[in-house]
């Protein structure tokens, strides 16, 4: 046996190595986020929000189009995945043991492990590759299904811990399962389902490989869903990619307007959580 | 008084409720069956055309029509071995530090900055890592292998910055939170009696860390990098734009190469008939591997946290672990 103090030097150093790795990993966080505040501020301004994209080398241009097809492809995706999500959800808090329920949960586990890529792959073959063409409905369909599940994830767990007296309660006053539901379960819940809402729609918000094979991108404004649309985690793609020193500007302010928003999203939930768990 | 109504039976009252909800469950199982048989008759073509040899060969020429698969499954696997070789002991020393060294006020607030990462987009992973990490890579660490390890074949060629070894940095980075968030619920849910019951016996700290805490919880930490081994498979975007996107198999690990998610990325828009399928028979590759590590993974975690005897997870009742990790959509 090593000595008392041998044995506490090698504790305290291989500890010191735990906090150098976490140091580590909040170093990576703060060097992403400190470059891309110090280098996306020089170029967000109004008319960067709100105008659209200039011709290579014209002075000007911005993302209002792209704040706007992200905007309506996030919107219009949570509009069909959250009612779907939810109704799930509440399936699987009703019947939790039946053969559906079980099927249901295994497919959602497998769907939240399936990258994001292929889902780009299946509604461009489903649906672009039959219409002929990209456009923002189908970019929003896939945002979709890349919400239902974690939606329903979320949901299910936020129904579960709604507590069984309330429920029987209900039912004693004579009130219809459905009553119990609507009435009942989900309004106590609500808090908990905005949450995983919230934090569905930021992973969707950031989401570039389904959007790029979906909906590519546009120079213009969206008038309607069957047109492509631009999107702002493609134009960053596109235009960090390019080879023009004031595009790969733009591609920061660009990060920096998609990266505030995720965050704000992202801590906003955490907030709620912590509200929530204080006053259990 | 004779009853002249009956009161409306509850039951009676559900109207069709119950099948919508029943519904919405059953149409998640169609969506995740018809994603995997929609991309599996979208590669069909090309089985037919190429079989077995497509995962044999090297050769990726749209102009003759040619499809193998090695280069990019060869990218995939080594950017993302050297991630989780990077990563692997980041994440787990973070996870050590934040459930048994951190102070509890910090504890919390900690693994929630690690969560944050975790949000950030892979475009915006994918931008820092071309305009700040892959210049600082290039005359840094880069130039630093090229000039004391050129001799190695590991090593060799100029350092141009972008490459394998970029990417490797970049998917590590994404993969940490993950890692991370998955080792310290497996270690949380190492039962307190064990840690007591080691400090009891005289231990230091680190020998129960060392000694019952990491053993206790070493089958859901495999979990955990599987987890994260099966994320980093599927990067797409992050990984094209630092990788360099050469289809070859590459000869060093500071030369550009290819991914199976970046050769979909690069070549999808402007693909058609044999070509189409030929990238989704790629993705259909893909979709078997992540399918398959991620299985292995859920197995792995759920089985530490329901079998750690007494573990505050089975005293609970329910996988929260797992449900907690999905539902925060990393």
């Amino acid at each position: 046996m090593a000595s008392k103090k041998l044995r506490k030097t090698t504790g305290y150093l291989l500890e010191f190595a735990c906090l150098l790795a976490a140091l580590l990993v909040m170093l990576a966080l703060c060097l992403i986020l400190y470059y891309i505040f110090r280098r996306g501020i020089a170029a967000v301004n109004i008319p960067f929000l709100t105008s659209l994209p200039t011709p290579v080398g014209e002075p000007g241009g911005g993302i209002g189009n792209a704040l706007i097809g992200s905007a309506i492809m996030v919107g219009l995706g949570s509009l069909l995945a959250i009612p779907f999500g939810i109704s799930a959800a509440i399936y699987l808090d009703q019947n939790p043991k039946s053969k559906l329920a079980t099927a249901t949960r295994f497919a959602n586990r497998v769907l939240t492990g399936v990258p994001s890529l292929i889902i780009g792959l299946f509604v461009f073959t489903v649906l672009v590759l039959r219409t002929g063409n990209y456009s923002a409905l189908a970019g929003s369909i896939a945002l979709a299904v890349m919400m239902i599940p974690i939606i329903t994830l979320s949901a299910e767990e936020m129904l579960r811990l709604v507590p069984n007296s309330l429920r029987e309660a209900s039912l004693a006053l004579g009130a219809s399962k459905k009553q119990t539901v609507l009435m009942l379960i989900l309004p106590a819940a609500t808090g908990g389902l905005v949450v995983g809402i919230m934090l569905a729609v930021a992973l969707a918000a950031g989401q570039t490989a389904p959007v790029l094979l979906t909906a590519l991108t546009s120079r213009f404004w969206l008038e309607n869903l069957n047109q492509s649309s631009a999107s702002l985690p493609v134009l960053i793609y596109t235009y960090a990619s390019s080879p023009f020193p004031d595009w790969q500007e733009q591609a920061w302010g660009a990060a920096l307007v998609l990266v505030t928003t995720i965050l704000i999203l992202n801590v906003t939930a955490q907030l709620f959580i912590v509200a929530r768990n204080r006053r259990l | 008084m004779p009853i002249t109504k009956q009161p409306t039976c509850p039951q009676n009252g559900e109207g069709v409720f119950p099948y919508l909800t029943a519904a919405a469950a059953a149409l998640i199982l169609l969506l995740t069956g018809s994603i995997l048989l929609v991309v599996l008759w979208g590669a069909w073509p090309a089985w037919q055309a190429f079989g077995p040899a497509f995962l044999t060969t090297s050769i990726w020429d749209p102009v003759q029509n040619l499809y193998g698969s090695t280069p990019a499954v060869f990218g995939t696997l080594i950017t993302s071995l050297l991630a989780l070789a990077l990563a692997g002991p980041l994440g787990i020393g973070t996870a050590i530090f934040l459930s048994e060294l951190a102070p509890p006020w910090l504890k919390k607030p900690a693994s929630f900055t690690v969560e944050l990462l975790a949000a950030v987009p892979s475009v915006v992973f994918g931008l820092w890592g071309l305009f700040v990490l892959a210049p600082w890579f290039r005359v840094g660490p880069g130039q630093f292998l090229e000039n004391n390890l050129g001799f190695l074949p590991l090593f060799q060629g100029p350092s141009l910055g972008i490459g394998v070894l970029t990417a490797s940095l970049v998917l590590a980075m994404m993969i940490l939170p993950t890692i991370t968030a998955i080792s310290r619920e497996v270690i949380r849910a190492v039962p307190q009696e064990l840690r007591e019951a080691m400090f009891a016996l005289g231990s230091t700290r680190w020998e129960m860390i060392a000694k019952v805490v990491l053993p206790t919880s070493k089958v859901g930490i495999t979990g955990a990098l599987l987890l994260g081994l099966g994320r980093s498979f599927g990067e797409a975007i992050a990984v094209t734009m630092v990788i360099g996107n050469a289809n070859i198999i590459p000869s060093s690990l500071l030369a550009p190469a290819q991914t199976i998610a970046s050769l979909i990325v690069n070549e999808f828009p402007e693909a058609f008939d044999l070509q189409l399928s030929a990238l989704l028979l790629l993705g259909l590759l893909l979709f078997i591997i992540t399918l398959a590590v991620n299985m292995m993974a859920i197995w792995l975690v759920h089985r530490t946290t329901m079998e750690i005897p007494n573990s505050r997870e089975k005293r609970h009742g329910k996988k929260r672990t797992l449900r907690r990790f999905f539902s925060n959509g990393q």
